[in-house]
């Protein structure tokens, strides 16, 4: 009888689940690789939301399933892994990849099959013009255009008038380089020197002398990880005494470790969510933002979040309720109108509070985000106990 | 470009270059003798100061590494515990290896333990060091007598592979290591680190012991007898493989203090060493590899094209620096018809 009832209950459940197919959602990360120390965190967000997603009943009664592939940082791994979880796994939409390369490359694949996809890279090209193929593509992170203005008016309200760069030699240096350079010249800064330097280098000498026979007020560093510190420190030796801005590229515990005291006083723009206890408690995001870091933290460790793991998190913040909305008019079944249906929904996306901002996307918008709540500008500070910290210096709402 | 930047230039110019100089002199050194371009000496010499990080109090490093034994250590041993089964016919020599692999492990683990800086910093030399001559025995002297383009793709391949290495030692990260002498000393206008004159006295200091080396003792007679004639050293009872063993291990201590002294200066991570080995390689040639004052000459020429080119036209330093290559090489190949041919 017992073996019988056991029998009547798995047919149960296997029947059950059967009507259940989950919703698959493909996923592409750098989780090895250079790109390593962003892709890490964005994987390990996905997998603590698609546990708490489906403890808490999946999506519309579904539950949700992440097929997740490592494309090693590289451009033709993600397109392999691109087509495959198109073509076996038919995924309802894709997440990733981690890097602006890898994510263009991934457009031309997901527009030819009629996938949205939601890039967790920065470049602006990835969206941006919103042409036939841009039309699957949607992404999360700032772009270096919006990273650049809490730069250029924390400049301006600090009485800089005149300014240098010093970047990588490749599309993160380059991207910045135009960015800034547009952004000051909008604010009335002048540019006087724009240098450049390989994330291999040894010595910076040349470039940090051309910055400082011009004399600038302050000097922006483009870069990212931890290279960013050799023309930092090659600055104040000199003697340099003014102002050193960062980008959002070395805010990572290892770019502190790797400065140590002579970071303190760099200022930096940074997605909210790297000061999320900071901020100010009417800001729109603090409440996500704080949530998202205090659960990455009990599943990963204290300390353990970065602020590359909320682009992740907001990818499925606006997938989510896109989703919903989209089964309420089509079926999974029918799978290329389903992911029409669904990118018309991630286009439609409004007033979706995020850990880095408030997406509200249209036809020739596919990113939404405004920098007055996506960037706040943060400093370095050294704190009582000794210890390098990021601490927010100004808000742009 | 007025006085001031031009002496602040040469600084840098001589900074930047008295490494080109060590890595170059080791590399003629190894060629001269061996015949090998050793392109993974820019490895060594990142190896050297990134173990020393393991060996660092948690406080300096910044890095919680609970004692671990870093990766260098564990390749070290393998390697002289491969070396030994191959010389297994060799009892005596086999046992020796052997028990030196277990030294490095046991030398690794006491850094590890938490030692003082300057024991550290010798331990992580005495580390990274057998795995110069251990390359020699195991991935060159098999090819005996091969040519120069076979030991060049061999040596490559070990670049690739030792560079691959240090991401799974080290991770992708740099790090910042403590300076033997901190602060700076103004000489004019120009402030120079203090450790700079460190690196300076050590290529002084190398400059001179290897020209003893080479003038003065047996061994280093031997090893330029098999420089100028291999064929001929052998009748005179001298062993080409000893001479590898001595050639790889020189350049490899020379690359490891190099490295060590450098460090704190650059924030060393696994990804450096290759393009400083090959910007010794670039000054190396211009002594067409046969040459030590030439080369270092060309080491300073390189530290100059450098400096001058980062201030000039940042964007394309590497370039004009590698582009010095052609029009030497033209010229050099104009000059000698065997340049490195066999015997």
């Amino acid at each position: 009888m017992k073996r019988v009832l056991v029998g009547l209950l798995a047919l149960g459940l296997g029947l059950g689940l059967a009507q259940q197919a989950p919703l698959k959602i493909g996923v592409v990360v750098s989780a090895t690789g250079p790109a390593a120390s962003l892709g890490i965190p964005e994987r390990n967000t996905l997998v603590l939301l698609e546990e708490q997603v489906n403890r808490r009943g999946g999506v519309a009664g579904r539950p949700v399933q992440f097929v997740i592939i490592d494309d090693a940082s590289d451009t033709t791994q993600a397109v392999r892994a691109t087509r495959r979880l198109i073509q076996e796994d038919q995924v309802l939409a894709i997440i990733g990849t981690t890097t602006t390369p890898a994510s263009l490359g991934m457009i031309d694949v997901v527009a030819e099959a009629g996938v949205p996809k939601i890039s967790l890279a920065a470049n602006l090209e990835i969206v941006f013009p919103v042409d036939e193929k841009r039309r699957w593509v949607f992404k999360t992170p700032q772009t270096e255009q919006q990273m650049s203005q809490p730069i250029v008016r924390d400049m301006a309200a600090s009485g800089v008038k005149t300014a240098a760069y010093i970047g990588f030699n490749d599309a993160y240096g380059e991207g910045w380089a135009r960015a800034f350079e547009a952004a000051a010249r909008e604010a009335g800064i002048q540019v006087v020197a724009s240098e450049r330097f390989a994330r291999t280098d040894t010595s910076v000498a040349g470039q940090v002398l051309r910055i400082l026979a011009r004399n600038p007020d302050a000097v922006l560093i483009g870069g990212s990880g931890t290279a960013p510190v050799l023309p930092q420190r090659t600055l104040r030796e000199r003697g340099y005494r003014g102002l050193i801005y960062q980008t959002h590229g070395v805010a990572n515990p290892d770019f502190l470790r790797v400065g140590g005291d002579l970071l303190i006083g760099t200022r930096l723009p940074a997605g909210p969510v790297l000061v999320f206890d900071q901020l100010p408690p009417d800001f729109p995001n603090r409440q996500v933002a704080t949530s998202y870091v205090q659960q990455y933290e009990a599943r990963f460790g204290i300390g353990s979040y970065s602020t590359f793991g909320g682009h992740a998190y907001d990818a499925w913040a606006i997938l989510r309720p896109a989703l919903e909305r989209a089964l309420r008019r089509e079926q999974t079944t029918n799978l290329a109108a389903f992911r029409r249906v669904l990118r018309d929904e991630i286009e439609a996306t409004r007033n979706v509070v995020g850990t880095h901002g408030i997406f509200n996307m249209s036809p020739t918008d596919h990113l939404g985000l405004r920098f007055n709540e996506a960037a706040v500008m943060v400093e370095i500070i050294k704190t009582p106990a000794g210890k390098l910290d990021w601490k927010l210096l100004r808000t742009f709402r | 470009m007025d006085w001031t930047i031009l002496s602040f230039l040469t600084a840098d110019a001589l900074q930047n270059g008295t490494i080109y100089a060590l890595l170059a002199l080791s590399l003629v050194l190894v060629f001269a003798v061996t015949r090998v371009i050793l392109v993974p000496l820019g490895e060594f010499l990142v190896y050297a100061p990134l173990t020393y990080v393991w060996f660092l109090p948690a406080e300096v490093s910044g890095l919680n590494l609970q004692g671990q034994i870093p990766g260098t250590a564990w390749l070290a041993a393998a390697m002289l515990l491969w070396w030994a089964i191959l010389d297994r016919t060799n009892l005596r020599r086999a046992g020796l290896l052997a028990l030196s692999a277990l030294g490095v492990l046991g030398l690794a683990w006491w850094g590890a333990q938490g030692v003082p800086l300057w024991l550290g910093w010798l331990l992580a030399i005495l580390v990274v060091l057998p795995i110069g001559p251990a390359s020699y025995r195991l991935f060159f002297e098999p090819a005996k007598n091969a040519s120069v383009l076979t030991y060049l793709i061999i040596a490559v391949g070990l670049h690739f592979a030792f560079m691959g290495l240090g991401l799974v030692f080290f991770g992708p990260e740099q790090f910042r290591l403590p300076a033997i002498l901190g602060g700076q000393t103004t000489i004019g206008l120009v402030p120079v680190n203090n450790q700079a004159f460190l690196v300076y006295g050590f290529a002084l200091l190398a400059m001179v012991g290897l020209y003893l080396f080479f003038t003065r003792s047996i061994y280093g007679k031997a090893l330029r007898a098999c420089a100028v004639n291999r064929y001929g050293a052998r009748l005179l009872g001298i062993s080409p493989s000893q001479a590898g063993y001595v050639s790889f291990g020189i350049a490899t201590l020379i690359a490891c203090v190099s490295g060590m002294l450098l460090a704190p200066l650059i924030s060393p991570a696994y990804f450096q060493g290759f393009l400083l080995g090959l910007k010794g390689f670039v000054a190396g040639i211009l002594g067409g590899l046969i040459s030590y004052p030439l080369a270092v000459v060309g080491a300073l020429l390189v530290g100059a094209m450098e400096s001058w080119a980062s201030f000039q036209a940042s964007a394309y330093k590497d370039a004009i620096v590698f582009a010095l290559l052609l029009p030497i090489l033209l010229w050099r190949s104009l000059q000698s018809q065997e340049l490195g041919e066999e015997d």
